[in-house]
């Protein structure tokens, strides 16, 4: 059931700033199509030309266009890497290392209604799953989350596959507060959450889908190095003792988590 | 085509490039990306007598050139890695070495004697050097006591070819490369990590969650290539060079500091398929010029 991970030679198509924080990347495979990759899995960048970094990093994907042959990744400029990355041009290449991980479990019934909550650069990978599921002729709904207005990311992507619901933590736009004090989680009923973010966020949506009895996947972005899992540098507690992030995961059942 | 054959001990390999120890997993990980069979050896991970958890999160830190890590050993155990890995990896075309620690002599030695029965299994790398554990590991490797008690009852144990893992946290890794010489190892292999440390200034803390870790990388490639030429020159066991090795060029220099194999290890992080092409860039080399076998080249530097 695993795919076959692939190391590519990425052609950078557009470079795009989001704000002054975010940079979205869409790459192609000039030479062959791209291999098939699950919402949720991420590729291990490689960083070239920056002197403080060594290792790759690890960044979700964002969007697969198999018309285009094209795969977006999100950056969010942090360190060094990510500028770096952040940096990269129209005509440039980028060595992938993909896809990696396990993905979100996608609904099978048409009928299951899923809730698609990412805070921050956290909904990333979303999109892509928002749109698979889009494909699969079903209509996603999306909570997202920021901090200002300015640092929603990707909104008119998101209203193209789905419902869009949005809170900000100074009320610039959507509801004023966090996602989890969203009005629609008090007038809606969903049958499983998808969630990606900040660990606050993911533990609070955690907290209110267990209270509430919803199946509820979380995507975690532990620092690894290798990302095929023989580093055992990204472990997470779970039940069944610390399992690498990058194989096992990125997303987990919050009922594998030893969160509180 | 020159003749890359290499030999430590009995154990042939195909060409002197194997993986190091945690950092390839078990070989299986690496094989959608990379020709497992064209690479002269996989160490796997290391591998102790009872299960392991390792170390807290957070287990690295990036450094320039090069990274920190703490994992600790983890890993399942010595019969769950002869129950479950090693049906899988057994007719892998190449030599499957299994990187052992404990924490008693008693403990490597029971941990040993298991791997000494799997057929397919000819050699095992002796992980007397963690940095990253407190019971066992670096405390061995760094005194000639520690690193004696522990080669001998493994050497009782396991009658294949025995490689010893030295640490580089030493004042005098000679003198222990000498001591492990005389307990009956087949080679050496050097350098394991060296301890180091990293410090978030906004958090005022250590970053690794037992404050140090073992530094692996470009960054301590001199360091290693220093002690292979020494400990080279004072033992006659084969010397296994690893220590930042992360292109041909670097092969070589170990191979003429004296070391007849060597091992890659974080550099697999950057480019899983980087084994392969150095194996194949130290074979273009010797063609280029003209030297028809790598044991032409050991050792060779002044």
């Amino acid at each position: 059931m695993a795919l076959k991970k692939h190391i590519v030679d990425l052609q950078v198509v557009s470079r795009e700033e989001l704000g002054d924080r975010f940079v979205l990347l869409k790459c192609t495979d000039a030479n062959a199509p791209l291999p098939p990759m699950m919402p949720g899995q991420f590729a291990q960048l490689r960083v070239d030309g920056s002197k403080e970094t060594f290792l790759r990093r690890p960044i979700s994907i964002n969007f697969v266009d198999l018309k285009s042959n094209q795969v977006w990744f999100l950056i969010q400029l942090v360190g060094a890497g990510s500028r770096a990355l952040g940096r990269l041009q129209a005509g440039d290449l980028l060595n992938a290392l993909l896809p990696l991980g396990n993905g979100f479990s996608m609904p099978v019934s048409a009928d299951t209604k899923v809730l698609l909550v990412g805070g921050g650069v956290g909904t990333a990978p979303l999109l892509y799953m928002g749109a698979q599921m889009k494909l699969m002729g079903m209509k996603p709904t999306f909570l997202l989350g920021a901090r200002t207005a300015d640092m929603l990311l990707q909104l008119e992507e998101f209203q193209k596959v789905g419902d869009v619901y949005v809170t900000t933590e100074d009320g610039s736009a959507g509801e004023k507060g966090f996602v989890t004090q969203h009005s629609i989680l008090f007038k809606e009923h969903f049958d499983r959450i998808s969630v990606c973010g900040p660990s606050p966020m993911m533990k609070a949506v955690a907290k209110y889908a267990r209270a509430n009895s919803i199946p509820c996947e979380v995507s975690l972005e532990n620092m690894m190095a290798c990302g095929l899992g023989a580093c055992l540098c990204c472990v997470e507690k779970t039940t069944k003792g610390n399992v690498c992030v990058c194989t096992e995961g990125p997303v987990f059942d919050i009922n594998e988590l030893t969160w509180e | 085509m020159a003749n890359l054959s290499t030999n430590i001990g009995a154990l042939q390999l195909k060409n002197p490039v194997m993986t190091a120890s945690g950092t390839f997993g078990y070989g299986l990980e690496f094989e959608d990306v990379v020709d497992l069979t064209a690479i002269g050896g996989i160490i796997v991970k290391g591998t102790t007598f009872q299960p392991r958890q390792g170390n807290d999160y957070p287990r690295m830190a990036e450094t320039p050139s090069g990274m920190l890590n703490c994992v600790g050993l983890q890993n399942k155990g010595v019969q769950y890695f002869c129950e479950e890995i090693y049906p899988k990896i057994r007719n892998i075309d190449t030599e499957m070495i299994v990187n052992v620690s404990g924490s008693s002599p008693e403990d490597y030695a029971r941990c040993a004697a298991c791997i000494n029965e799997l057929e397919d299994i000819h050699a095992i790398e002796l992980n007397i050097s963690c940095p990253n554990v407190h019971d066992g590991g670096m405390a061995f490797g760094v005194t000639v006591e520690g690193a004696s008690s522990v080669v001998r009852a493994v050497r009782q144990a396991y009658d294949k070819t025995l490689i010893v893992k030295l640490s580089p946290n030493v004042t005098d890794i000679v003198s222990i490369a000498k001591a492990v010489e005389a307990e009956g190892a087949d080679s050496v292999s050097l350098i394991n990590t060296l301890m180091g440390t990293s410090i978030d200034i906004e958090k005022r803390k250590r970053m690794l969650s037992i404050g140090t870790g073992g530094l692996s990388g470009p960054c301590v490639k001199p360091v290693a290539l220093r002690m292979v030429y020494q400990v080279s020159r004072a033992v006659n066991i084969p010397v296994i060079g690893l220590g930042g090795i992360s292109s041909a060029t670097d092969a070589i220099e170990f191979i003429m500091a004296g070391a007849s194999a060597i091992e890659i290890g974080t550099a697999n992080f950057l480019d899983p398929a980087i084994s392969v092409k150095v194996a194949q860039g130290i074979n273009e080399w010797l063609d280029a010029h003209n030297v028809a076998s790598v044991k032409d080249i050991i050792g060779v530097a002044e």
